[in-house]
This record gives structure tokens, C-alpha cells and sequence, in this order.
């Protein structure tokens, strides 16, 4: 028989307010095996723990139930105070009687009743747990980084500087991500190519950094520290190491109407191509959809031209394996499909644009090297109408319920520069909220409309209807003035929502990472880990957890960054000795539980066994590989012999917990 | 049959994944979100964790409804423990159907970690549902029974 001490948690008056905490001490006073039932305002403070540890000591304890907060919060906590005060920390139980009974029951007698219950369950299960003794793995000291935007880049150049290698993938012929595409950067109106580039030169020549672009992800395998990664290596049919990037395939290539991706089609670029002068890597592309030699067999011209010798027609797509101790996604975001707004007329008039379109159009690498000019017909747009939120904070289910965070700002930063390049431009902005929560932002906004004079109106936009003399009639409300507004726009600028990028939702699933309704990744706690992604060993940087801007992606990309190096410094790890075991004597060796583990943690080995008869027999009997298992538990239901069992959640616990609560 | 009993209080068992579901239930808590007091959630590190025997030592003992909550399909932690769930309590619950126990009275939900809301308001849903087609006795093994 075990000797069990309970401990109730008031949580200050979280717990304490719903539940009678010195009536749950008292009923589990009585269950069988415990020897000590108490309750302390604070469980978790210092002298709470201390009170746990004094009791294991005091009444030689040999198993704890703490009904406290939920043990995805303190289980760790209480575990290792157990083994400060000799106990194996595995011999602690945690009652959740916070989230799953105070903070959900109003009723005191019903919510008392319940934490009684939970710690009668909890108690159950101790008494058949046994000591656990964690293994260790090994850690590989090298990172992944998916997504080679600036997330990604300052990840991977902080790991990067702390000594460990890291490889970035990016699935684009070029790293830098949405950020190259910017023109100007708000609050501070730096350009974003100045202050980007160097680090993506950066990224280059670090020798710690390995960057595979047009490359992704395939399949990841194993855990953290010990992570088997299978990259696809796009054919580019450019030899990478040979080629100099001095573009003039891209001259001479005679399929030059291509639309160009990284100018958002608004012109054209070659079928074998650099994505922009300071790509990084600075190798020639060529597009397998377009390009005449790899579809038809004629030209061959870039081969010709190419003083390299870089071209090779005959690249095929190369998959590599590489091992990683930690994985970090930074995949970012992309606007949203404008097909669900026809009232704005997007697919109908070339002079609606999203906001990222018009960032190319004032930047001097764009389409029209920097001059603001109508995409229909080259001439210089009057009158400007910025439409903000088209998709976000939107309940209706064309677009997103979220904020996209950015949109305030960048449409103030479009707004402002637009009046200050041009200042015989008329402006108007249409806003649900004006939202500039941020270091300076409030301030930069407050410019745009003192210092500038942008008309900023509240209200939205109800229809865009182009007309025949190639204006745009916008139809909006203005609520604060209560009317009806007619303008006639030349150019109109949507704010369309962001999205996370389409490749991460396959990725979270190779991941085993999980994500929130809106395919954004969730972190492992959203105050206390928001760069973890709740599967050990991956991490979470820059948009794919939310929507950010600049600063808060790099800050975070740092973080995340740390949180690897603190991972990578370890020389082991240790396992999670919640692990299958076979009963080799129950054992029949029929393979079921192969087929149904998803790590390939069971193997099979032929055993000498005594028989009760003296004699000896061989048989067949399963293994468990303890630092591959982790613990799902699928081979102990497919067992049919009940050899399989797993460790810390065997058969007969669950079956104590399901009679205790069925009691 | 007892159907207008409002005195009447379930007994019930919700077995949660550790990563999502378990985490799903937290989040209810956390944003407060009320469902009955009735439901007493057992965790486990992953839905295939859950063998049909500990359904049917539920329903012996005494339970009145026992729902399992997994990660959706395709976001399970370990990969596919969710897909061997759906398919064993497929056939579990069509074996409770042919022994005479209502098939509301055991229900496979997916709730992610993000989806607190849903977590309470299938519980609420499952209590009431649970609570409508009253004591569960068919299976239930009297000599269990104390007093």
C-alpha cells in the first residue's frame, strides 16, 4: 500500500471562491493510503512546495496528488520538488480542480463535490503508480529553419552567431521573403531594402548559415533533438555553384512574358530568371513552365550565352536527409484571395490594387521604378481611396474574424508618402478602427493626418464601380458625419487581410505542430511560451503564429532563436519515460502492435525463455525501442494479450481513474 | 424509462488527449465557459490511448455517457493515433448499439487545443443529450454497486 500525501491548492481565490478546499482536504483524508490531506493558499509559491517536501519527508510519502491548476502548468513544478524531497518524481499525480471544476461550476456544493471526485481518481491512480527513471537522447547541435523570410533570416543569424550550424529552406529561387517587396518601413520610413539586404548578405556568407533555396520541406521524422529532415531540392537547371548571377541568360532569353511573380504580375520577366538585382542566393532560375528548351526541346540560347557553363537542362528535382536537433517555422503570411469582394471591383479594374501592389508601384526596383502610376494606363493617379480592413475584423465569412495588425500602419506610411511625393494628390483613407498600438505609431498616424492631410474617414466602403472615362466611382458612408460619399477615385488601394502561407498547414502536420482555426500555429502557452510550439523541439517565428509587423517578427524571430540555442547547448536530453513496455511473458509475438506504432518503435527479437517445466523455449516476443517511443499508447489498445502496456498511463491506472469516478 | 427526472444527474466520463483536447478543456476554463459539473475528464496521452475495455468498464461501473475527444484528423500529435480511434470506436459503438445501449450515450468528438468554446459547448450538448435518455442500466454490473 502506498503512502500518499494530498495537497489542495486554493489558487488564492480561484480555486478557493467555488471550492470548500478544507472540505476536499477532509474527505480525501479518509480514502485508503493517504496519510496526510492538507490545504495551502498557494501550492506552487515557494512555501507551498515546501510544504510538499516536508510531508514526503515527514510521513515517508510514497506518492503525491496535488489538486491544484491544470498539470500542463504545474505538473513539472510539483515533479520536481518531489525529487528534491527524494521521491521519484513520477510518483506525482495532479488533480486539475482549477480549469476543469472551479472556474467552469458556479455552484459550490456541485464544484466541492467534483474536486472530490477528481482527487479520489487521482489518488486511484497513484496508488498503482511506480517510480520512473527517464533515459536520455542524444542532441544533434545543428537547427532548421523553414521559411527564409525576415523571421527566418534573424533566427537563423542569431543561432547562427551562437556557434551552432543552421539551414535555412525557402521555398522561393530567393531568401528575404515579403519584406524585399516593401518600399518604405513604418514608423521610421527606413527603406526596407537598406536595412534587409545586409542581412541577407549576411545570411550568405556566414559560415554557419546554409541556405537552400527553391527548396522544401517533404517529411520530417523523429523528435526533439533528434529530428531526420527530407528536403526537395527544386530543379532550377542552373548549376548553383557554377552560376555568377550576371543575368545575361535572363537578357538574352526570347520568352520574356512571363508575368512576374515578385512584381505581382504587374509586368513581365523572362522565362530563365533572377527574382530581383540583390537575391540572395544570386543564381539564375529557370521557370519549367515557360521555358521553350525544357518544354519543346527548341532554343537552348540561355545554355549558349551562359559563360559559366551553369545551365543543365537535364537537373532533376534532388531530395537530401539531414539531421536536426531543432526546427523552427517561419513561414509568413500572404494577402487573401480578393475573389469573395466583388463590390470592390478588384478582378474588374486594374486601378484597385492591394496594398502590396502599390508597394511595388512606389518602389524604385517596381514596375514603374518608382512612380506612383495608374497600372491602366501609365498616367498619375489625383485621387486616392485606401480602403482598410477588406477581409479582416470580418464576421460575415468571406474574410478573416482577426485583425491583420498591419494594415493601420501601412496605409497611414502609403498615405503619407503618396502627399508627400505627390501633394496635389487627394487621399482619403476609409477605417473601421484606427489601430497603431506601438512604439511611435500613434504618432506617425497623427502626421499623416496633421502634418499631410490625408482625409481620414470613418466608414466603410460600400461599392467601387468603374466607369467608362477609366475613374473609379467609390460609393462609402461616413459614420461621424452621417452621410452618403461619392468620390471619384483614380486609383483605389484595398488593405486586404493576411493569411497564413498555404504551405504551413502540410507542414504542421508533418510537424505534429498544432494550429488555431485560422491555420496560424499555436504556441505552447499563449503569455509564457509564445515561441514554442507545443510539440518539444519546434519553434514558431514571425507571421505563422499571427499576424505582425517588423519589429515584433524580428524580436520574436530573436527569441525563438534563443529558445534553440538554450536547446542546442545540451548534450542530451531526457526522454519522456512515459513508454510502452511488453511483458515479454504475455507476449505472443503476433506483430499487431508493429503495424500501428507511427515511429517504427517495436521491434521484434527471438528469446530464450525458461519454461516452468525446465525445459527451454524460443519465441517471438515485441521490443520496445525506449528513446524512439513516445508514448502514444495506439499498440497497447491493437495488443490482443495485454503484453503491451504504457508507463505512466497503464491499463489498470485509467481503469482505477475510470472506477473512482464512476463511483 | 426515465425522461422527466430533472433530479436526475449523469455520471460522466470524457477521456481527452493530452495535446489538444486536454488543452481544449483548460482553454474552456480559462475563458470560463460553464458546462455541467457532471463530466469528470480523464487525461490520456493520445485518443488511441483509450482501449474500448475502459468504455465498457465505464458503462459497468455505472457511467450514464462517455464521450472521447481527440485532435482533428490529420493534426494528431502522433501522427495517426486519431484515425485508429475513429476506427475502433466505430466498431465498439456498433457493438454497444447491437447490446442495447443508445449510441448517444457514447459520442467521438474532435476538439483542437484552440477550441474551448467547442469543448463546453459539446459537453453542454452531450449532457443534455445524456441527461434526456436518463440512467444507464443496461450494462451496468449491480454487484459493483456499493451499499
Amino acid at each position: 500500500m502506498q503512502r500518499i500525501g494530498v495537497f489542495i491548492c486554493h489558487c488564492g481565490t480561484n480555486i478557493a471562491a467555488t471550492v470548500d478546499v478544507k472540505a476536499v482536504a477532509e474527505a480525501l483524508k479518509h480514502e485508503p493510503g493517504v496519510v496526510f490531506s492538507t490545504d495551502y493558499p498557494y501550492m506552487c509559491s515557494e512555501a507551498g512546495q515546501n510544504i510538499v517536501k516536508d510531508a514526503i519527508r515527514d510521513y515517508h510519502l510514497s506518492g503525491v496528488v496535488i489538486c491544484s491548476c491544470s498539470p500542463r502548468m504545474h505538473e513539472a513544478t510539483f515533479r520536481k520538488a518531489a525529487a528534491v524531497a527524494g521521491l521519484n518524481p513520477y510518483m506525482v499525480e495532479i488533480a486539475n480542480i482549477r480549469e476543469q471544476c472551479s472556474w467552469i461550476h458556479k455552484d459550490i456544493p456541485q464544484a466541492t463535490e467534483k474536486a472530490i471526485t477528481l482527487g479520489k481518481a487521482a489518488i486511484a491512480k497513484v496508488h498503482l503508480n511506480a517510480p520512473l527513471y527517464a533515459g536520455e537522447s542524444p542532441v544533434v547541435k545543428r537547427a532548421l529553419v523553414i521559411g527564409g523570410g525576415i523571421a527566418g533570416i534573424q533566427t537563423a543569424l542569431d543561432i547562427a552567431d551562437a556557434g551552432f550550424p543552421v539551414d535555412i529552406v525557402e521555398t522561393k529561387p530567393t531568401i528575404g521573403g515579403k519584406m524585399t517587396q516593401l518600399d518604405k518601413t513604418f514608423p521610421t520610413l527606413d527603406c526596407a531594402a537598406c536595412i534587409l539586404t545586409p542581412k541577407m548578405v549576411d545570411c550568405a556568407q556566414n559560415e554557419n548559415i546554409k541556405i537552400y533555396s527553391y527548396s522544401e520541406v517533404t517529411d520530417v521524422k523523429g523528435f526533439v533533438g533528434n529530428f531526420t529532415v527530407t528536403i526537395k531540392r527544386k530543379a532550377r537547371y542552373v548549376d548553383e555553384t557554377k552560376c555568377t548571377g550576371c543575368g545575361i541568360c535572363t537578357e538574352k532569353c526570347p520568352m520574356k512574358k512571363v508575368p512576374n511573380e515578385f512584381n505581382l504580375g504587374m509586368n513581365n520577366r523572362s522565362a530563365v530568371y533572377i527574382p530581383f538585382a540583390q537575391a540572395v542566393p544570386k543564381v539564375a532560375t529557370i521557370d519549367p513552365e515557360h521555358c521553350n528548351m525544357l518544354k519543346k526541346g527548341k532554343c537552348g540560347l540561355c545554355a549558349k550565352v551562359c559563360t559559366a557553363g551553369a545551365i543543365d537542362y537535364k537537373q532533376k528535382d534532388e531530395f537530401i536527409e539531414e539531421q536536426y536537433g531543432a526546427i523552427v517555422v517561419a513561414t509568413g503570411y500572404n494577402p487573401i484571395n480578393l475573389d469573395k469582394f466583388d463590390e470592390f471591383a478588384y478582378s474588374q479594374s486594374k486601378d484597385v490594387i492591394t496594398s502590396l501592389e502599390f508597394e511595388r508601384l512606389t518602389n524604385a526596383a517596381g514596375p514603374t521604378s518608382g512612380t506612383l502610376l495608374r497600372p491602366s494606363d501609365g498616367k498619375h493617379p489625383h485621387t486616392i481611396v485606401f480602403v482598410q480592413c477588406v477581409g479582416s475584423r470580418d464576421t460575415s465569412g468571406c474574410g478573416k474574424e482577426y485583425c491583420s495588425k498591419i494594415c493601420c500602419m501601412y496605409t497611414a506610411k502609403h498615405a503619407m508618402l503618396t502627399r508627400e511625393k505627390y501633394p496635389d494628390t487627394d487621399v482619403y483613407v476609409f477605417y473601421i478602427d484606427v489601430r497603431t498600438p506601438g512604439k511611435s505609431f500613434d504618432e506617425f498616424y497623427r502626421r499623416a493626418v496633421e502634418q499631410y492631410g490625408v482625409h481620414y474617414i470613418k466608414g466603410m466602403v460600400g461599392k467601387i464601380v468603374p466607369q467608362a472615362d477609366g475613374t473609379l466611382a467609390v460609393q462609402a458612408s461616413d459614420l461621424l458625419d452621417n452621410k452618403q460619399l461619392h468620390i471619384n477615385a483614380d486609383l483605389v488601394v484595398l488593405a486586404a487581410a493576411i493569411e497564413p502561407d498555404k504551405s504551413a498547414r502540410p507542414l504542421a502536420t508533418m510537424l505534429t505542430a498544432s494550429m488555431d482555426t485560422n491555420d496560424f500555429f499555436t504556441e505552447a502557452h499563449p503569455k509564457l511560451r509564445p515561441v514554442e510550439s507545443p510539440t518539444a523541439g519546434v519553434f514558431l517565428s514571425g507571421t505563422c503564429q499571427g499576424p505582425k509587423d517588423i519589429p515584433e517578427t524580428v524580436s520574436q524571430a530573436g527569441a525563438a532563436a534563443s529558445k534553440v540555442i538554450g536547446l542546442l547547448c545540451k548534450d542530451k536530453l531526457t526522454c519522456n519515460p512515459c513508454v510502452a513496455h511488453s511483458d515479454e511473458w504475455m507476449c505472443n509475438g503476433c506483430s499487431a502492435c508493429e503495424k500501428v506504432c507511427p515511429y517504427g518503435a517495436i521491434t521484434y527479437e527471438d528469446k530464450e525463455f525458461r519454461m516452468p517445466d525446465r525445459t527451454t523455449a524460443i519465441r517471438r516476443v515485441a521490443i520496445v525501442n525506449e528513446a524512439v517511443c513516445q508514448g502514444c499508447g495506439a499498440c497497447t489498445v491493437a495488443c490482443p494479450s495485454g503484453a503491451m502496456d504504457l508507463k505512466g498511463f497503464s491499463n489498470s491506472q485509467i481503469m482505477a481513474e475510470v472506477d473512482a469516478i464512476c463511483k | 424509462m426515465q425522461v422527466n427526472n430533472s433530479e436526475f444527474k449523469p455520471k460522466i466520463v470524457a477521456f481527452c488527449c493530452n495535446w489538444c483536447s486536454y488543452a481544449g478543456a483548460d482553454l474552456a476554463g480559462t475563458n470560463r465557459l460553464n458546462y455541467p459539473a457532471d463530466v469528470k475528464i480523464i487525461r490520456v496521452p493520445c485518443s488511441c490511448r483509450v482501449n474500448p475495455m475502459f468504455i465498457l468498464r465505464a458503462f459497468q461501473r455505472g457511467a450514464d455517457g462517455v464521450i472521447l475527444c481527440g485532435c482533428h484528423p490529420g493534426d494528431c500529435h502522433y501522427t495517426t493515433g486519431n484515425y485508429y480511434t475513429r476506427r475502433r470506436m466505430t466498431l465498439l459503438f456498433s457493438m454497444l448499439d447491437y447490446l442495447g445501449i443508445e449510441k448517444e450515450r457514447t459520442r467521438v468528438e474532435w476538439v483542437s487545443a484552440a477550441e474551448g468554446a467547442k469543448f463546453a459547448a459539446t459537453m453542454n450538448d452531450f449532457v443534455e443529450t445524456v441527461t434526456k435518455l436518463g440512467e444507464n442500466k443496461r450494462l451496468e454490473d449491480l454487484r459493483c454497486k456499493e451499499k
